[in-house]
């Protein structure tokens, strides 16, 4: 199963998210993520949505979302050069003789600590979802003691011919 | 929980088995239930404890609630109101959201609106008392959200329904999801609490908007009073345009009297909504046409999108110029008229061999607004195995859901179609009308009469069709009836059968008959139901009578659930649980009611039962007992592909 990225534009309004929910529920697909924020007009917001499986299930999905009411436009990034970001804060364990050995891995990711403790530092870090776990995954040993994901924000690169708005 | 039912159980449970030691273990003495196909199993296995006589469980009636919805169709009416309500210049300032409801929906040429009051809609009702729309009050909401439903099926146009906030709201949701499956036309206002009070689980508060979310095409809730009169003409538009569906508003009750900062604004907003309709691409029409004239064994496949695109006559055109047999889904039937010789009549579960088999065989299948359901295409791996596909649909998203599609055409069916006509070949195609010949000669529909004189359900419907020209409105329940009804009525004409197909709803037979008359006035209208469907419901009768809706209503009456108890006859060895039905007195229920009734049981009164209840001038309830253990036939098994019928009892 492929990993797939889809933009939605849809309307600012109360219970939309519960239209976009409620279709990926009730149709049994599996999202990955769903991040929704504001866009630079103030009536509308733009969904990411990472869902799993093949071509003819991002189809589906691509089409179930154009039905819904408050949706403007739906782009998946099938066929298109796009960038990826995933924003990390963790914790992870530091006492005083570990702490220059997880700061000097933050910045090998260019991370940024942004609380220290006596036993912990706390971590910011940005980037696509392979850098992210590949970082998780060197820190672990330290210990974790809480993380937190925003899930993938996309958007496509500057305009060529193949990548225009359907 | 114990875990007893280890020692309960033999060696790995079945689901069904754990189901009901899982409720034996918590105590549980009494079960009321209703039986779907899908829960046989589960019934099966309480059948065997039954005959253990170890079980606690007893079975005993059925409560299944179900809530309407109405539907629309052709824009043509809707757009002249649209256009209508633009040149009218607005004189809404200083109205109240009440009178500016009131207004919108005379602007969208409602007539008659079906419904059921209560507090959270006073303001809209008070508004209402002196209106030139006719409220017609049910006795249920589920009823009016049918009404609304049978109404738009009949008519075209918009149904809308009325219901008050919490247990009125929830009592629609049944006859949303029917319309909603079906792509019906409906618009239903609910009255919600006062805004201030919304989330505070306040008296009489439900989550509307939450709860209809899934079994509406888009729905709103509407707080502030400036936005009201938008949003209910956005709700009409969004019915009635694309692939047509039931919306609906959920209003708070301040909205509905407070008044709005100066003149409302009733523009459709919606910058999201991009219904699809008009012409399909030209290329691949053309594509499709040379696809078409180059095979040598198409099939047309008609379903409801055919009807309510108001497509019969270009498909009549298209299917005689190319010479194409046609067959209809039972939403579809009457898009192709059955008496024409390319008729196939219907196909699918209980369609007919000869539908079934040119579909099979078929090497090119044109879908017209249809949708590949499950009881048409059987075992979906097997379905029309050497065929190209062409669909035709106004919605993208049925495209390639099922079946992949080989020339998609997005568009109306009406326009594609005629779009096509040209470019379509006229071309004899003998042998394959002589193949479909043999097959009819072979396999026909058909019913042996009953012994000792007793009704067969086939006879009344067969002569039902015949004492009305083939030509009434026909609304069914669902079960073994209603496919009868499919295949004996002989359908003529489009808008002329009422049935749940998507969902499946018993209980939509009477109160959408009743709508259908209302918007129907001297037009004939029968339901033809079961004695389960028609319980669910019947309690509309009263509204028949009270409002002098002359609809005649005929129960085939088999005391049994007999759709369900067909399948445990044939797939469950016979085991009857929870589908033998008695029924109380219906003939003294419809006169307690105020409608005329008589009861036939012996094949020679059939004539004249069917003759008196159509001669009558108000409703009318025919009850008819008839066989009990007749089964549908043809039949293709759940799991099996469309050919591989079970033609009839003996075989
Ligand atoms: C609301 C609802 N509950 C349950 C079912 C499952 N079901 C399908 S057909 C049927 C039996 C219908 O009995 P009746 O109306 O008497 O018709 P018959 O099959 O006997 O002609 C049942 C229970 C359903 N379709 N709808
Ligand atoms: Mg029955």
């Amino acid at each position: 199963m492929k990993k797939h990225v889809i933009n939605a534009i849809v309307e600012n309004q109360p219970g939309v998210l519960a239209h976009v929910a409620g279709m990926f529920a009730a149709r049994g697909y599996n999202i990955d993520s769903l991040v929704v924020g504001r866009t630079e007009d103030p009536d509308l917001s733009r969904m990411t949505i990472v869902v799993k499986g093949d071509d003819p299930i991002l189809e589906q999905v691509r089409k179930q979302l154009e039905k819904l009411v408050t949706t403007v436009r739906v782009r998946d990034f099938k066929n298109v050069d796009y960038v990826e970001r995933d924003l990390l804060l963790i914790r992870v364990h530091a006492r005083a003789d570990k702490r220059p050995e997880i700061v000097a891995l933050a910045d090998l990711f260019r991370g940024r600590i942004v609380d220290v403790s006596r036993s912990s530092v706390m971590i910011e870090l940005s980037g696509t979802e392979d850098k992210l776990e590949a970082f998780i995954d060197l820190v672990r040993p330290y210990g974790i003691s809480e993380l937190a994901r925003t899930g993938l924000i996309a958007m496509p690169r500057g305009k060529t011919s193949a990548d225009r708005d359907e | 929980m114990s875990t007893s039912n280890a020692t309960f159980a033999p060696a790995g449970p079945t689901g069904s088995e754990i189901h009901w030691n899982v409720l034996e273990d918590e105590g549980v003495a009494f079960v009321f239930g209703y039986p779907v196909a899908a829960v046989v199993p589960i019934l099966d296995q309480l059948h065997l404890r039954h005959r253990r006589g170890r079980e606690t469980l007893v079975n005993r009636m059925a409560a299944v609630p179900s809530y309407v919805a109405c539907r629309t169709t052709p824009n043509e009416r809707n757009r002249s109101m649209t256009d209508n309500a633009k040149n009218k210049p607005s004189s809404l300032a200083g109205k109240n959201g009440s009178e500016i409801l009131h207004h919108v929906l005379k602007e969208e040429a409602v007539d008659t609106l079906f419904g059921y009051p209560g507090g959270a809609v006073l303001p809209i009702m008070d508004e209402l008392y002196d209106s030139p729309i006719q409220f017609v009050l049910t006795r249920h909401e589920q009823g009016a959200c049918h009404m609304a439903d049978g109404y738009a099926r009949s008519t075209g146009k918009v149904g809308c329904c009325l219901a008050t906030s919490g247990p009125g709201a929830t009592n629609l949701v049944t006859g949303l999801l029917t319309a909603m499956m079906d792509s019906i036309p409906m618009v239903a206002i609910t009255g919600q609490v006062p805004s201030s009070l919304i989330g505070n689980d306040a008296f009489q508060e439900a989550d509307t908007t939450g709860v209809t979310r899934p079994v509406t095409k888009h729905n709103v809730l509407v707080k502030d009073v400036n936005n009201l009169g938008r949003v209910v003409r956005e709700a009409f538009h969004i019915a009635r345009s694309g692939r047509p569906g039931p919306v609906l508003v959920d209003i708070a009750k301040d909205a509905t009297v407070n008044i709005p900062d100066g003149e409302p604004d009733l523009n459709i907003g919606l910058p999201g909504y991009k219904p699809r309709g008009g012409r399909g691409n030209e290329r691949q029409v053309k594509l499709a046409a040379e696809t078409i004239n180059a095979a040598e064994r198409p099939v047309l496949y008609v379903g409801g999108g055919a009807i309510l695109s108001g497509a019969s006559e270009a498909l009549r055109a298209v299917a005689h110029k190319g010479g194409i047999p046609t067959t209809t889904t039972l939403l579809g039937m009457g898009a192709f008229d059955e008496t024409d010789p390319l008729s196939l009549r219907m196909l699918g579960m209980h369609g007919t061999a000869y539908a079934n088999y040119a579909v099979q065989t078929s090497d090119c299948l044109i879908s017209v607004g249809a949708r590949f359901d499950d009881r048409v295409t059987g075992e979906l791996g097997m379905f029309a195995p050497n065929a190209t596909i062409i669909h035709i649909d106004i919605d993208p998203s049925s495209i390639s859901k099922n079946v992949t599609v080989g020339i998609p055409l997005v568009g109306d069916a009406a326009a594609i179609l005629e779009q096509m006509l040209p470019h379509i070949e006229e071309k004899p195609r003998q042998a394959w009308h002589q193949q479909i010949d043999e097959w009819k000669q072979t396999y026909p529909l058909s019913w042996t009469p009953g012994e000792e004189g007793r009704i067969k359900p086939q006879q009344v419907i067969e002569t039902l069709g015949k004492m009305t020209d083939h030509d009434a409105i026909v609304a069914t329940g669902v079960g073994q009836h209603q496919m009868w009804a499919a295949q004996f009525y002989g359908w003529t004409r489009p808008r002329q059968m009422l049935t749940s197909g998507g969902l499946g709803t018993m209980g939509y037979g009477v109160p959408s008959a009743i709508g259908a008359q209302f918007g129907n006035p001297g037009k004939l209208v029968v339901d033809i139901d079961g004695d389960g469907s028609y319980t669910m419901t019947m309690v509309e009768v009263i509204t028949a009578v009270r409002y002098q809706q002359p609809v005649k209503f005929i129960v085939l009456d088999n005391d049994y659930l007999g759709m369900v108890r067909q399948w445990q006859q044939l797939f469950y060895d016979r085991r009857y649980s929870a589908v033998d039905h008695p029924c109380p007195d219906f003939c003294t229920i419809a006169k307690g009611y105020g409608a005329e009734s008589i009861r036939i049981e012996h094949a020679d009164e059939v004539d004249d039962g069917i003759q008196q209840a159509i001669k009558s001038d108000g409703p009318f309830v025919l009850h008819v007992r008839v066989e009990k253990e007749e089964n549908v036939f043809p039949m293709v098994a759940a799991g099996k592909a469309l050919d591989e019928m079970i033609h009839s009892e003996l075989i």
